[in-house]
């Protein structure tokens, strides 16, 4: 088994220290807004995981194309690393997207394009999982699955697109057009610098457990080799 | 090639013009598919049987006053025909998968993608087939006049849709050990476009609201169309090769 | 006719045949023994262009699989466990369906000529459904020849059937490979293939481990030749 390389040990270090950096600035530094109070504040975990979110998405997009392209078995483990870390921080930030909207607009949840997107999107998500699971030879399922992360990253943002469509010629029934309810606010200079350093460490957490996935991919690889093996 | 002295009869040779091949397969695999299904009338049978069921529940689950109704008939029709459809695009491919057809299928000269056209056209034969028997069925069931061209339309557009995203999908599932249940799960999420352009663009006729209102549905329909059948034809390959 | 140097094929990181040669001249009927997973079904795929080799090169009929499979493919016809037939046409329904993807000429006329090779005339409008695997198999066999193929390949084709189906698959199997066409037929039944083929090749452990004409066995019996070839 490969130990971690410097670099890694080095950015999981890093990672923790911007988190608690992050942190720190989120409930010391940024002010506190003029409605909402601490409930705001929810709102840049929200913004950086969905952010990572979509770091993922991207991620897995390009994956699956290079593999079917390269038929190189790696591209298949950095896919589905993508995908299992976009599944998880886009399910953080719908569940914080839900702890701000119950004070803020009397409901956990609302029909908007952005969320019903986040949760179509988690569906595929899974349904790209029990695909996986479904299958047993590591050439198909790598092959079926790229194929699949590209029909559903092309559908998902059509369906973004879809969505938004929808709500503007019939306007949204939960939560007035305010700035409010599309999730807007007047950001002060220090929360717009809280909001960004705050985006800036979760793409740090973002590459440092990206890295940990593929590693962990690869030793699983390495223990089926060593099991067909041991068989041959 | 040499031959050994025989008394063969040569028979005529084989060859013909690469793309008449290409037409003529995706003719022949349609009419194969049609001739088989005429026959057992399995597939069919089954489809409209659940969706008659299926509106039947929704009779019942949702309390239709004729206002309510109105407005709740292209969501009916829509989900109606996502769950039937599921059914026929199942089938179809499990005929294949089961005797080893798909084998057969690959072993002829031409172009994959032909393998593909080929059951995408007769499984769009088949929702329309079941489409075309479910409008007239609840028109009468609840009292709604569904003879509409713009509905006629919609139902086309939204058919070819789903039925290019699903043949290739259901590719793909029926080579899993999950198969059926598989299909739906990744179907919906990723035909989740059509069924809103569909729904709303059906409502937008039923109501007889001005066509622009209801244009920007139509061309995200035929979007949608265009962009998956050439996803489904360049990867189709990956899907069947080994 | 038929030339593989060096075939592997891998399925993920299980490795099933390595670096197998093989080559057969017009006009032989070659018998592939071998044990159960040893890998006769998975060559057989790979020459029939079902299934891409790893590494290393496969002609037939002066084609390179995969790069020419679909030129390949118009002379070659092959015969698997499965029947390929569609249960729910006709015996010509199904000869006229694979016909046309064949783009047979003289189409009418040439699936007479097949149903009378394989005595099947009188069921021509029967349902396959309705067949015995007897029957089946001798329709699969005239599906195979159907467009006159210079290569006939054929997966043990005796599976599952009774002494007299036996018989008649054997004489058919006589006069279609009697015509001149190159065969390779893999097999489990010694006793059967004694008679039929002019070659014997033993595959074992992922490579053509033994191989001998019929006049080459001389006074030594098929089933010894077999085993020693698997001990050595």
């Amino acid at each position: 088994m490969k130990p971690q390389p410097i670099a890694l040990k080095v950015l999981n270090v890093v990672s923790v220290l911007l988190f608690l950096a992050a942190l720190s600035m989120v409930f010391l530094y940024a002010p506190l807004e003029a409605t909402m109070n601490y409930v705001q504040k929810i709102f840049y975990f929200h913004i950086a995981n969905a952010w990572v979110g979509m770091l993922g998405f991207i991620a897995a997009a390009v994956a699956g194309v290079v593999y079917l392209v390269r038929h190189d078995q790696k591209w298949d483990i950095v896919e589905l690393a993508a995908v299992e870390i976009s599944l998880v921080f886009f399910l953080i930030a719908i569940l914080a997207g839900s702890i701000w909207a119950r004070p803020t607009w009397g409901a956990y949840w609302t029909w908007e394009p952005r969320l019903t997107t986040a949760a179509i999107l988690e569906m595929v998500y899974i349904a790209y999982l029990l695909l996986r699971q479904g299958i047993d030879d590591p050439d198909r399922r790598a092959r079926f699955s790229a194929v699949y992360t590209l029909v559903g990253a092309i559908s998902v943002p059509i369906t973004f697109l879809s969505i938004r469509l929808f709500r503007t010629i019939h306007p949204v029934v939960i939560g007035t057009n305010s700035a409010a309810s599309q999730g807007g606010f007047d950001m002060t200079s220090k929360m717009l610098a809280t909001m960004f350093f705050a985006l800036f460490t979760f793409s740090i957490i973002f590459a440092n457990l990206f890295w940990h996935r593929i590693r962990l991919g690869q030793l699983a690889q390495q223990v089926e080799q060593l099991k067909l093996e041991e068989i041959q | 090639m040499d031959r050994p002295q025989t008394t063969k009869p040569r028979p005529s040779p084989v060859a013909r013009r690469p793309s008449s091949g290409f037409l003529n397969a995706i003719g022949a695999i349609v009419w194969k598919d049609l001739a088989a299904e005429l026959r057992s009338r399995e597939l069919l049978s089954a489809m409209l049987v659940f969706a008659l069921l299926v509106i039947l529940i929704f009779n019942f689950a949702l309390e239709l006053d004729p206002l309510t109704r109105r407005v709740a008939t292209p969501g009916i029709l829509w989900a109606t025909f996502a769950f039937a459809g599921t059914l026929g695009l199942n089938r179809s491919m499990a005929v294949e998968k089961d005797r080893g057809c798909l084998d057969g299928l690959l072993l002829a000269p031409v172009d994959r993608s032909a393998i593909y056209f080929g059951k995408t056209i007769s499984n769009l034969a088949f929702m329309l087939i079941v489409e075309v028997v479910v409008l007239p069925v609840y028109s009468v069931l609840y009292n709604t006049n569904l003879f509409n061209p713009g509905l006629i339309v919609v139902i086309l557009l939204g058919s070819v849709g789903y039925v290019a995203v699903g043949t290739l999908l259901s590719s793909l599932a029926v080579q899993t050990r999950t198969r059926d249940v598989l299909l739906p799960i990744l179907l919906f999420p990723v035909v989740i476009p059509i069924l809103i352009a569909a729904v709303k663009a059906s409502s937008g006729f039923l109501q007889g609201l001005a066509l622009t209102e209801v244009m920007p549905y139509i061309n995200l329909l035929i979007v949608y169309d265009v962009i998956f059948t050439a996803v489904a034809y360049m990867v189709f390959d990956y899907v069947v090769e080994e | 006719m038929i030339a593989v140097k060096k075939l592997v094929k891998r399925f993920g990181l299980k490795t099933v045949l390595r670096g197998l040669d093989f080559e057969v001249q017009a006009g032989e009927f070659v018998a592939l023994l071998g044990p159960n997973g040893a890998g006769k079904t998975t060559f057989l795929r790979i020459l029939a262009s079902l299934s891409r080799p790893t590494l290393g090169e496969v002609r037939l009929a002066g084609h390179r699989l995969p790069a020419q499979a679909s030129s390949a493919r118009r002379n070659l016809g092959v015969v698997l466990h499965l029947p390929l037939l569609y249960g729910d046409l006709t015996a010509e329904e199904n000869l006229r369906f694979y016909g046309r993807m064949y783009a047979v000429l003289n189409l009418s006329q040439r699936i007479d000529e097949v149903l009378d090779l394989v005595g099947l005339t009188s069921r021509r409008r029967d349902l396959v459904r309705t067949f015995s695997r007897g029957m089946q198999q001798r329709l699969a066999i005239g599906r195979a020849i159907l467009h006159d193929p210079d290569v006939l390949l054929f997966d043990e084709p005796h599976t599952g059937l009774d002494q007299d189906a036996c018989d008649m698959l054997d004489h058919l199997l006589r006069q279609v490979a009697g015509q001149g066409r190159t065969v390779v037929m893999t097999s489990h039944d010694l006793a059967r293939v004694e008679h039929l083929a002019s070659r014997f090749d033993v595959l074992s452990r992922g490579v053509i481990s033994a191989s001998a004409s019929r006049n080459g066995l001389g006074s030594s019996n098929l089933l010894d030749f077999y085993r020693q070839a698997l001990a050595g």
